[in-house]
């Protein structure tokens, strides 16, 4: 890997991310509606308006505000909540780890499910087998994480009391949200092994490898697979937005302390720096795992190391 | 063999839609004798913790979601379809600029945008659809571009060019038939991911609100019945997924039909 693909990645990684702070922040404030007015209700004084209006610098004009943001950020400060008084920074690094750990173990069971689902329904094409996988598959797709994690939970947690029915604390805990979370993953996963697989089974090297004699799961895991890793990767990293959108209501449904429930809390409690931190957070987050998606994926397949041709 | 099926029930959902009113429907009524009745027979789905029929909230919730999905994509689309279609046509710093920010958009996990402007914003419907439109529009554009520059050097395109078209005329007659397709899948996709989308921001309180029906609102106020009145939470949650079971279907079949391979990464 040379220093200046890396280099060039990260100074273009690095715009992205000042464009997501700049655009988060220009949203958050444009948008039609006004936040005084939805923080105190209709009927507040004016007098307190035009004081929460200041106490929040929303008096400033736009840029102002915007650069003063921008500023604060350089130096962790991402304000202070409303609600808790609490620095924003020092909430989110509270929420941080258990979001990291429900996504962490998403993607892993996805990725356990639908590799063996995906070859399976290639090996089997047109056959039952097949059939059902994409039948899950397509199922998976469709079925909402709102709807599929209160179904887990009466029947898991609440008929057979095999798990906690929400919180972090419990032992085994982490397994109805990350089955949750995962699923839709696994679906869109298993799709895609199955189509790279089909794609290149028919190659000859995959002939050749037949004709030496290797054993057929040594065909199919090194062999075939070995070339599928790639877009497996992309996919991943595509998909991860996915996950932490769908993070949010899954921490919500199971009462998950991660940076999901925390937005719909600020929300709720129409605590906007908050909201604003953890979008920020979440989308920072997002443009990071991407860029090291990209690394990886150079680092995978020597063909992409565009420095060294 | 299932596709006649999802189709009917398209068809149910888009007439519960746009015939819901005309039918005299109470979803706001209170039976306080009928608290909780499970679906049987006679009270056909059942009733919900406070008394409120839960067929009637299903088929006004079936305009809802309807009604959002349909609007999303309208907006988000045709916005996306123009600005696309103009990028990849005319180029130059436009299109660079275009370029940049559809990148930066695409760098977000767009429902979570979505949840923090509605949020931001408060509930209601009509800010629901600003909220998904401002966050939709850059995949139609995406596509949109891609495929206008993968048309504009074709041969009718420079014809048209040399019979002296304008420019009007080359993008509405050569231009937008020949990316209908690709574009009338990626909306089929797009729909089935709005109806989950409504119903989720509607989840989290972000949508209609109370006394209302939502799919989505209706999940969430079932969660806590879960156990004395499971209906609650099946009865709106099946409908959302024969829904969206059923428009992708319709999209997996549009897509093969029309032969178009996804160009989704460039």
């Amino acid at each position: 890997m040379t220093i200046n693909l890396l280099l060039s990645r990260l100074i273009s990684a690095l715009l992205v991310i000042f464009g997501v702070i700049c655009l988060v922040f220009l949203l958050l404030h444009m948008v039609p509606g006004d936040p005084v007015e939805v923080m105190l209700g209709e009927s507040a004084r004016p007098a307190d308006r035009a004081a929460l209006r200041l106490a929040l610098g929303l008096d400033r004009p736009i840029l102002e505000q915007l650069f003063s943001y921008l500023n604060g950020l350089l130096h962790f400060d991402l304000g202070q909540s409303l609600h808790s008084r609490q620095p924003i920074t020092e909430l989110l690094m509270q929420r941080l780890p258990a979001t990291l750990e429900l996504t962490g173990a998403a993607l892993a069971i996805a990725v356990i499910t639908a590799l063996p689902l995906g070859v399976m329904a290639a090996l089997y094409q047109g056959k039952k087998q097949d059939s059902g996988a994409m039948l899950f598959s397509l199922l998976g797709i469709s079925i909402p994480n709102f709807w599929l994690g209160p179904m887990l939970i009466l029947l898991f947690s609440l008929w057979l009391g095999w798990t906690p029915v929400s919180g972090r604390d419990a032992p085994g805990a982490l397994i109805l949200p990350a089955i949750t979370l995962g699923t839709a993953l696994a679906a869109i996963l298993a799709r895609m092994v199955r189509s790279t697989l089909l794609e290149v089974l028919h190659e000859d090297y995959i002939r050749t490898a037949q004709a030496k004699g290797l054993a057929r799961s040594q065909v199919i895991w090194r062999h075939a697979l070995g070339n599928a890793w790639l877009p497996i990767i992309t996919l991943l990293g595509l998909q991860l937005g996915a996950l932490l959108d769908g993070a949010v209501i899954t921490e919500t449904i199971f009462d998950w302390p991660g940076l999901g429930s925390l937005l719909v809390e600020s929300i709720q409690k129409r605590d906007y720096p908050a909201v604003q931190g953890c979008v920020l957070l979440i989308s920072v987050t997002y443009v990071v795992v991407n860029m090291l998606t990209d690394l990886l994926y150079s680092w995978v397949d020597p063909r992409i190391r565009i420095g060294e041709t | 063999m299932g596709f006649r099926l999802s189709l009917a029930i398209l068809l149910a959902w888009a007439l519960a839609a746009l015939f819901g009113p005309l039918l005299p429907l109470a979803p706001n009524q209170i039976e306080l004798a009928q608290i909780l009745t499970p679906p049987s027979g006679s009270e056909l789905l059942g009733y919900d913790d406070l008394g409120r029929p839960l067929l009637d909230r299903l088929l006004v919730g079936a305009r809802i979601s309807f009604s959002v999905a349909f609007g999303v994509v309208l907006i988000a689309g045709s916005f996306g379809v123009v600005v696309g279609t103009l990028s990849g046509y005319f180029g130059g710093l436009f299109d660079l600029l275009i370029m940049r920010i559809i990148d930066i958009f695409l760098a977000f996990p767009g429902i979570l945008l979505a949840i923090a402007l509605a949020g931001v914003m408060g509930p209601g419907i009509d800010n629901l659809v600003i909220a998904l439109s401002v966050v939709g529009w850059v995949g139609y554009a995406r596509l949109a571009r891609s495929q206008v520059l993968s048309l504009k050097q074709r041969d009718h395109i420079t014809a048209a060019i040399a019979l002296g078209s304008s420019e009007w005329i080359i993008v509405t007659r050569h231009l937008l038939p020949l990316i209908a397709a690709p574009l009338i899948i990626e909306a089929t996709f797009g729909i089935a991911s709005m109806v989950i989308a409504e119903a989720g921001l509607s989840f989290l309180g972000l949508g209609v609100q109370p006394p209302d029906a939502s799919w989505g609102s209706m999940i969430r106020d079932g969660a806590r019945y879960m156990l004395v009145a499971p209906h609650m939470v099946m009865v709106p949650g099946f409908a959302i997924m024969l829904i969206v079971f059923s428009l992708n279907l319709l999209g997996d079949r549009l897509r093969d039909k029309l032969d178009v391979r996804s160009n989704r990464t460039e």
